[in-house]
C-alpha cells in the first residue's frame, strides 16, 4: 500500500497493488478530479472505512466531501441520490454489502426507476465489501448481486483484478445511472496487480477473456474467476484446454462475448460464488438456450454455493463454497460430451 | 394570523386554495367519465397545508410533494394540464405516461423531485437536496411532506435522524390529516402532537392549525428562514382532516359522523374567505373574478390534457438509462468557490473533536475521552478532571469494569430464573 496520506499514486511507472488500494486509489483520483465527488458512509471518514478503503481521504478532501453517517443505510442512499439532483456523483459505502438490504426500498423502487418514470438520472456508485471465504458467517459474507440484478435502471460490476476494480470504478464514479459495485473482501489483501501510472478507466459491460481455450467456456467473475484459473490450468495438463471468461459486469451483460466464446467452445461451465437457485448462471443458462442451442454439446453446467445461507464454522463454510476441486470436477464431466 | 401579509400574498394564497380545489374537482368529474387511468387522491380540506406551505419557498427551493399535495405543485409552478395528464396517462404528461398522480418531477426548472409510493422515503433524499444545494453553495431549503401514517416508517426517522446530524436546511411537513387509510392516529402513534417526535432529534417543530392558511404560511415561512439560516431541520406538524376516503374507491364509513361535521365547518377556504371578508380584502364582485379566472383557465387546460394521445406501446421500452451527456448533461451549479472543497483547501485533521473531551485517537492520550467501563488509569484521570468541576464528586460514581460485569452477572443471572 503506498502511504495513506500520499497523493494516491507511488510511482511514474506501473506498480503491484492491492486489490483494496486499488479502490482507494480510484476514489482518490475521482475526488482529485472532480469536486461533483463525495463519499458518504458509515465509519468513511476519521476511521478511514472498516477495511480502511478510504484512509486518508478525509485528511485530503474535509469534512463536507467525506461524511461519516449514523447506522441508516437507508439514509444513506436517499441522502446520496438527493444529492445527485444537484449534479452531485456521491459514492455511498455499505460497510458491508449484506447492509444493502436495509436500503433496499430505497435503492430498487426510489434510485433505480427515476429516468425511467421521470427522466431523473441518479449518478451514484453503490460500493461495499462482499463475498465470502473469510468466515465472516451469515451477515458478513453475502453476495447480494442477483437481487439488483434483476432492478431495470441499475448497472452492477463485480471484478477480480486491482487493474479492474480501479478502472471500472472510476466508469462507474463518471456514469450517469446509479452503478453498484461489489467488492470481494477475500480479494482486498490477497490480491496484487500492476495498475499503470496514467488515468484509465475499464469499459462497464465489457466481459475479458482471462485464458484462450478451445474445448469448454468457464464463464466466472469476482474471486471465483481465480478459482476458474487454477482449475483451468490443472485441465490444461490433461489436455482440457478450459477458455475462461471474466464476465466483470453482470448488469448489462456482455451477451457477445460470451456467444462468440460458446460458439467456439460449444460447452460452458457458469461458476460463482453466489448461491445457485436464480444466480446470474441460470440467466446465461437461458440466454445459450435461446441464442446457441444449435452449438451446444453438452449441458450448460454450474459450480455454485448450495442453496443455503453462508454458514460460520470453517468446514461448513468450505462445504458451502466452490472451489478449484470442485470446477475442475465439474469441467471434466463437461469436456466428455 | 398576527403576522400581516401585503395584499397580493392575502389574494396568492386564496387563489391557489380555489385552484387546488377545482382542478381536484374537475378530476372528480374525469375519474366519473372514467378518463383517469388509476386512482384518485383528495386534499379536500387540506388545502391550507399544501398551498400555505410551498408558498414560503423562493424559486430555487427544492421541493418533493406527497400524494395530496397538488396545491403545492401549483404553488411551485406546475400547470393545472400536467396533473390532469399525470391522472389521465397522456403522452404529453411529464412521465410521458409512465406514471400517474402527483409521480413526477422536474429537477432542471422547477426544482420538484418526484415522490414515490413507500412512504417516508423522500426524507433523506431531500436531505440529500439539502446537503447538496448547501455543499454548491446554493443556499437553499429542500422542503417535503409526510403523513401521520408515513410518520411511523423506519425511513423517515432515519431520514430526519440523518438531517439533525447534519444540520442540514430542511424542512418536513407532517400533515396530520387523523387518518392513515381506515386507522385513526391514535392506533398508529401514542402522543398527543407528532411534533414531539422533533425532541428525540433535538430540531425545532411547531404545530399549527392546518385549516388557517395564514398561520400555516407565517409558520413555514419562519421555519424556512430558520432553516435558510442554518439552524437545521425543522418538522411542522400541521393538523388537520381527511375529508375523503383513502382514494375515490373507499367512502370511509370508518370515520365518525360527528367528526366529519366539525372538519367541514372548518372549510380552510371558506374559514379564509370570512377572514379575507372583514379585512375587506375580498367582496363578492372580486371573489366572482378569480372564479371566473379559475374555471376559463381549467377549461382550456382540461380540453389540451383530454386531447392528448395515449403514449406508443413501444415507448415502453425505452429510457431505463441514462446513455450519456446527450441524454442529461450532469453538471453542478457552483456558487461559492471550487477551491474551497479541494485541496489544498479542504485538508483537515482527521480525528474528532468531542465537546469536553479533548481530541485523541486511541483512548490512551492524555485528553482521551472516557468511556463507560474505563478503569484504572482512565478512572484516575476523570477522578482528577472531576476534582476540578465545581461540584466534583469522588471516583465511586464511575463504575469499574469489575463492577460493571459484576452488575451484568448479577442481571444475567436473574433473568435466567424468572420463567
Amino acid at each position: 500500500m503506498s502511504t495513506p496520506h500520499g497523493n494516491g499514486r507511488s510511482g511514474s511507472e506501473a506498480t503491484q497493488i492491492t486489490f483494496l488500494e486499488a479502490i482507494r486509489q480510484a476514489m482518490f483520483e475521482e475526488m482529485q478530479r472532480d469536486p461533483a465527488v463525495i463519499l458518504i458512509g458509515e465509519d468513511v471518514g476519521v476511521y478511514g472505512g472498516a477495511f480502511k478503503t478510504s484512509e486518508g481521504l478525509l485528511e485530503k478532501f474535509g469534512w463536507e466531501r467525506v461524511i461519516d453517517t449514523p447506522i441508516s443505510e437507508s439514509a444513506i442512499i436517499g441522502a446520496a441520490c438527493g444529492m445527485s439532483y444537484l449534479g452531485l456523483r456521491p459514492i455511498a459505502e455499505m460497510q458491508f454489502i449484506d447492509f444493502i438490504m436495509c436500503a433496499f426500498n430505497q435503492i430498487t423502487n426510489f434510485v433505480a426507476k427515476g429516468h425511467y418514470l421521470w427522466n431523473a438520472p441518479a449518478p451514484i456508485v453503490i460500493r461495499g465489501p462482499s463475498g465470502g471465504g473469510v468466515h465472516g458467517g451469515p451477515f458478513h459474507s453475502a453476495n447480494p448481486e442477483m437481487y439488483f440484478v434483476h432492478t431495470p435502471g441499475l448497472k452492477v460490476i463485480y471484478p477480480s483484478t486491482p487493474y479492474d476494480a480501479k478502472g471500472l470504478l472510476k466508469s462507474a464514479i463518471r456514469d450517469n445511472n446509479p452503478v453498484l459495485f461489489f467488492e470481494h473482501k477475500f480479494l482486498y489483501r490477497r490480491m496484487k496487480g500492476e495498475v499503470p501510472p496514467e488515468d484509465y478507466t475499464v469499459p462497464i459491460g465489457k466481459a475479458v477473456v482471462r485464458r484462450e481455450g478451445r474445448h469448454l467456456t468457464i464463464l466466472s467473475y469476482a474471486a471465483m474467476m481465480h478459482s476458474s484459473m487454477e482449475a483451468a490450468e490443472a485441465l490444461g495438463a490433461e489436455g482440457i484446454e478450459a477458455e475462461v471468461i471474466d464476465l466483470r459486469t453482470l448488469l448489462p451483460l456482455d451477451e457477445e462475448t460470451i456467444l462468440q466464446s460458446v460458439k467456439k467452445t460449444n460447452r460452458c461451465l457458469v461458476v460463482h460464488e453466489d448461491t445457485k437457485t436464480g444466480g446470474i448462471a441460470g440467466e446465461i443458462a437461458a440466454i445459450l438456450c435461446e441464442k446457441a442451442f444449435g452449438y451446444l454439446d453438452g449441458p450448460v453446467t454450474r459450480v455454485t454455493a448450495l442453496d443455503t445461507p453462508v454458514p460460520y464454522a470453517p468446514t461448513l463454510e468450505d462445504h458451502f463454497l466452490p472451489n478449484t476441486k470442485k470446477i475442475f470436477a465439474a469441467a471434466k464431466e463437461l469436456a466428455k460430451y | 394570523m398576527k403576522k400581516k401579509l401585503t395584499r397580493q400574498q392575502y389574494m396568492d394564497l386564496y387563489y391557489y386554495m380555489r385552484l387546488n380545489r377545482a382542478v381536484e374537482d374537475t378530476m372528480v368529474k374525469l375519474f366519473r367519465q372514467n378518463k383517469i387511468v388509476g386512482g384518485l387522491y383528495a386534499s379536500l380540506g387540506q388545502e391550507g397545508i399544501s398551498v400555505g406551505t410551498a408558498y414560503a419557498l423562493e424559486k430555487k427551493d427544492w421541493m418533493a410533494p406527497m400524494i395530496r399535495n397538488i396545491g403545492a405543485l401549483l404553488v411551485k409552478g406546475v400547470r393545472p394540464r400536467d396533473v390532469f395528464m399525470q391522472h389521465m396517462a397522456k403522452y404529453d404528461s411529464p412521465t410521458k405516461g409512465k406514471d400517474g398522480t402527483s409521480h413526477f418531477g422536474d429537477l432542471e426548472n422547477l426544482h420538484i423531485v418526484s415522490p414515490i409510493s413507500m412512504l417516508g422515503d423522500l426524507i433523506p433524499v431531500m436531505t440529500g437536496v439539502s446537503m447538496a444545494g448547501r455543499y454548491l453553495g446554493q443556499k437553499i431549503v429542500a422542503m417535503t411532506w409526510i403523513g401521520d401514517g408515513g410518520s411511523s416508517t423506519g425511513v423517515f426517522h432515519e431520514g430526519l435522524n440523518f438531517a439533525a446530524t447534519q444540520k442540514a436546511p430542511f424542512v418536513l411537513i407532517l400533515e396530520n390529516n387523523l387518518w392513515a387509510y381506515s386507522t385513526p392516529v391514535s392506533r398508529q402513534v401514542p402522543v398527543k402532537d407528532l411534533a414531539d417526535r422533533a425532541k428525540a432529534y433535538g430540531i425545532a417543530s411547531y404545530v399549527v392549525d392546518g385549516n388557517d392558511v395564514v398561520a400555516v404560511y407565517n409558520t413555514t415561512q419562519e421555519a424556512v428562514d430558520r432553516a435558510r439560516a442554518g439552524e437545521g431541520p425543522i418538522l411542522i406538524e400541521a393538523k388537520s382532516f381527511r375529508r375523503m376516503g383513502h382514494a375515490q374507491h373507499d367512502p370511509a364509513e370508518y370515520v365518525p359522523k360527528e367528526m366529519r361535521a366539525y372538519w367541514e365547518a372548518r372549510d380552510p377556504i371558506l374559514l379564509y374567505e370570512k377572514f379575507l371578508t372583514v379585512e375587506k380584502l375580498l367582496d363578492a364582485k372580486g371573489k366572482k373574478e378569480i372564479e371566473e379566472k379559475i374555471e376559463a383557465l381549467l377549461a382550456s387546460e382540461r380540453e389540451f390534457a383530454e386531447n392528448s394521445p395515449m403514449p406508443p406501446a413501444e415507448f415502453a421500452e425505452t429510457g431505463v438509462y441514462c446513455t450519456g451527456d446527450e441524454c442529461h448533461k450532469i453538471r453542478p451549479r457552483w456558487e461559492r468557490p471550487i477551491a474551497e472543497v479541494t485541496p489544498p483547501r479542504s485538508r483537515v485533521s482527521a480525528v474528532w473533536t468531542v465537546a469536553g473531551f479533548g481530541k485523541g485517537k486511541g483512548s490512551g492520550g492524555a485528553n482521551a475521552p472516557i468511556h463507560f467501563g474505563d478503569s484504572g488509569q482512565q478512572a484516575e484521570a476523570a477522578q482528577s478532571s472531576q476534582k476540578l468541576s465545581p461540584n466534583g464528586k469522588s471516583s465511586s460514581s464511575i463504575p469499574s469494569f469489575k463492577k460493571a460485569k459484576d452488575s451484568i452477572q448479577r442481571a444475567s443471572g436473574k433473568s435466567r430464573r424468572s420463567p
